[in-house]
């Protein structure tokens, strides 16, 4: 009678698991809001960052670091080589906690820095950005090894309250050995200190021959990250395969799935695992089907839009919008369209002015700006 | 020596077989890692956001079909009477890999063609305007 009473709960909470309920994304018919261009002619606008004097520094995928200031573009001297290839280039962007008094920023790039293998892989940087140069520019983290694999760099940057800098790595497009394997790198969250050092309280730094500087794992490839206002949780998303995109918040030492399990197919619909959910890895807290391929996310908090703040927003790159979502209790309850048609949405970041900035490919940085 | 000629041109054939099988499974290489997620394994892209390749009019054009491969598209396009305006970003691939991904798209789902572009055919394209 247990046995059966234990199977019976075991069962539901499986089906419990597989399933969310399903929240059309709606198109609203009209819409209280315009949509600025304010940085024009950018190519594959990838990260952005406010810095405190609210000039904005942008990464383009091809190299260029762009300061924009005062309605003018500067490119950054110093910006380490980039090895461009397939989705990768120069890509995260983050300023140091303490920027106004040491100047400090971080960013990623794929690389091909500190091997002799042929090919790339994700790097992480800091430097002093000092006028219009790098200067004091250190390698903090590089991603092994080098792989002439074009997808799966991962790549964005943010610091949790406690000044811890996390970043991603996507599985480089080896997802049945790198997810999985706490002693490689790729398909992971990673945390270091400011200056890159390993706190001494990551998860994995007592497990032998693991990436220490690794936070979570199983994950396919995060190219959006956030923290949460409120909670101060990190939040992330990733790129499923064929439907099966994800949204999970980061704990220690977690294992988010990827490849043992997904909601997604391969690209050919063939599927990857029937299995949907299994015991010690982390369900997520929201799956796309059909994939929206997700990239950039911010939370509306303390905004100029009065109606969303509270939502998370997403940007889409397949299918040119803004995705923003409400929850109740961390379960999505209501999905829109913002800036829909509006081109492929690479970043998306809340300035310090409370405006939404979009980074959108073949387009440029725009800003949206409330009707009065 | 009649019949082992006759096993001579049959083993010829087969090498050939196999040597454009070979290269067809590199081809498909190169698509699979830097193409399939917008245009798909059928090669029928995505409709009015991603152009299709398979029975595409664009790629009558090699020389056009490779200079966007190389230097990507940055403007509106028109394939088979539909115009898509949506960015392809340069994949920074090596001469030899779009040919082989040129040769890819051109001899699947139905595409055919008579030429095989070389790595010094890429070469030779230069970026215009």
């Amino acid at each position: 009678m247990t046995t059966r009473y234990f199977s019976y709960v075991l069962l539901l909470q499986v089906i419990f698991a597989c399933r969310q309920p399903d929240v059309t994304i709606s198109t609203p018919d009209h819409t209280n809001y315009t949509i600025e261009v304010i940085v024009p002619d950018l190519e594959t606008p990838w990260g952005m960052a406010f810095l405190p004097d609210n000039s904005l520094l942008i990464t383009e995928k091809e190299g260029e670091l762009i300061h924009f200031q005062n309605g003018q573009k500067t490119i950054i001297q110093n910006v380490p080589t980039t090895y461009v290839r397939g989705q990768g280039g120069l890509m995260g962007i983050a300023i140091h906690p303490n920027f106004k008094d040491n100047n400090i920023i971080y960013f990623t790039q794929s690389s091909s820095v500190d091997s002799d293998e042929s090919g790339g892989n994700t790097a992480l940087y800091r430097a002093v950005l000092q006028g219009n140069a790098l200067q004091d520019i250190s390698l903090l983290y590089k991603a092994e090894p080098n792989t002439k694999k074009g997808v799966h760099f991962g790549s964005r940057i943010v610091f949790d309250t406690d000044g811890y800098l996390y970043f991603t790595v996507g599985d480089r497009g080896n997802r049945d050995v790198n997810p999985q394997d706490l002693t490689k790198d790729g398909g992971k969250i990673y945390r270091l200190t400011v200056s890159g050092e390993i706190p001494t309280d990551n998860p994995f730094v007592d497990v032998s021959n693991a990436k220490t500087a690794v936070y979570s794992y199983g994950h396919r490839n995060p190219q959006g990250m956030t923290k949460h206002p409120v909670t101060g949780e990190i939040w992330t998303h990733e790129h499923g395969p064929k439907g099966g995109d994800e949204i999970n918040i980061i704990q220690a030492g977690k294992n988010y799935g990827w490849p043992k399990i997904t909601y997604g197919k391969n690209y050919t619909g063939t599927t990857i695992t029937e299995d949907k959910a299994l015991p010690g890895m982390e369900q997520p807290l929201y799956y796309w089907i059909p994939s929206i391929a997700p990239s950039g996310m911010a939370f509306v908090h303390n905004s100029a839009y009065a109606d969303w703040d509270g939502s998370l927003v997403v940007g889409s790159l397949k299918f040119n919008y803004l995705e923003r979502l409400t929850f109740d209790n961390n379960r999505v309850v209501f999905r829109e369209k913002i800036a829909n048609e509006i081109g492929r949405v690479r970043d998306v970041i809340l300035g310090p002015d409370g405006f939404l900035y979009l980074a959108v490919e073949n387009k440029g940085i725009c800003k949206i700006v409330p009707n009065p | 020596m009649r019949f082992f000629i006759f096993i001579l041109f049959l083993s010829s054939v087969t090498f050939d077989q196999n040597n454009m099988e070979d290269s067809y499974e590199r081809w498909q290489m190169v698509y699979d890692d830097f193409c399939v997620r917008c245009h798909l394994p059928d090669g029928t892209g995505e409709s009015a956001l991603i152009p299709p390749l398979v029975s595409a009019d664009f790629l009558q054009d090699v020389k056009a079909t490779i200079h966007s491969i190389i230097y990507g598209i940055h403007g509106p396009i028109t394939v088979n009477g539909v115009r898509y305006n949506n960015a392809m970003a340069p994949m920074g691939l090596e001469n030899d890999e779009i040919a082989d991904v040129t040769n890819y798209i051109l001899n699947s789902w139905g595409n055919t063609t008579d030429v095989i572009v070389t790595e010094a055919y890429v070469h030779g394209i230069k970026e215009t305007e």
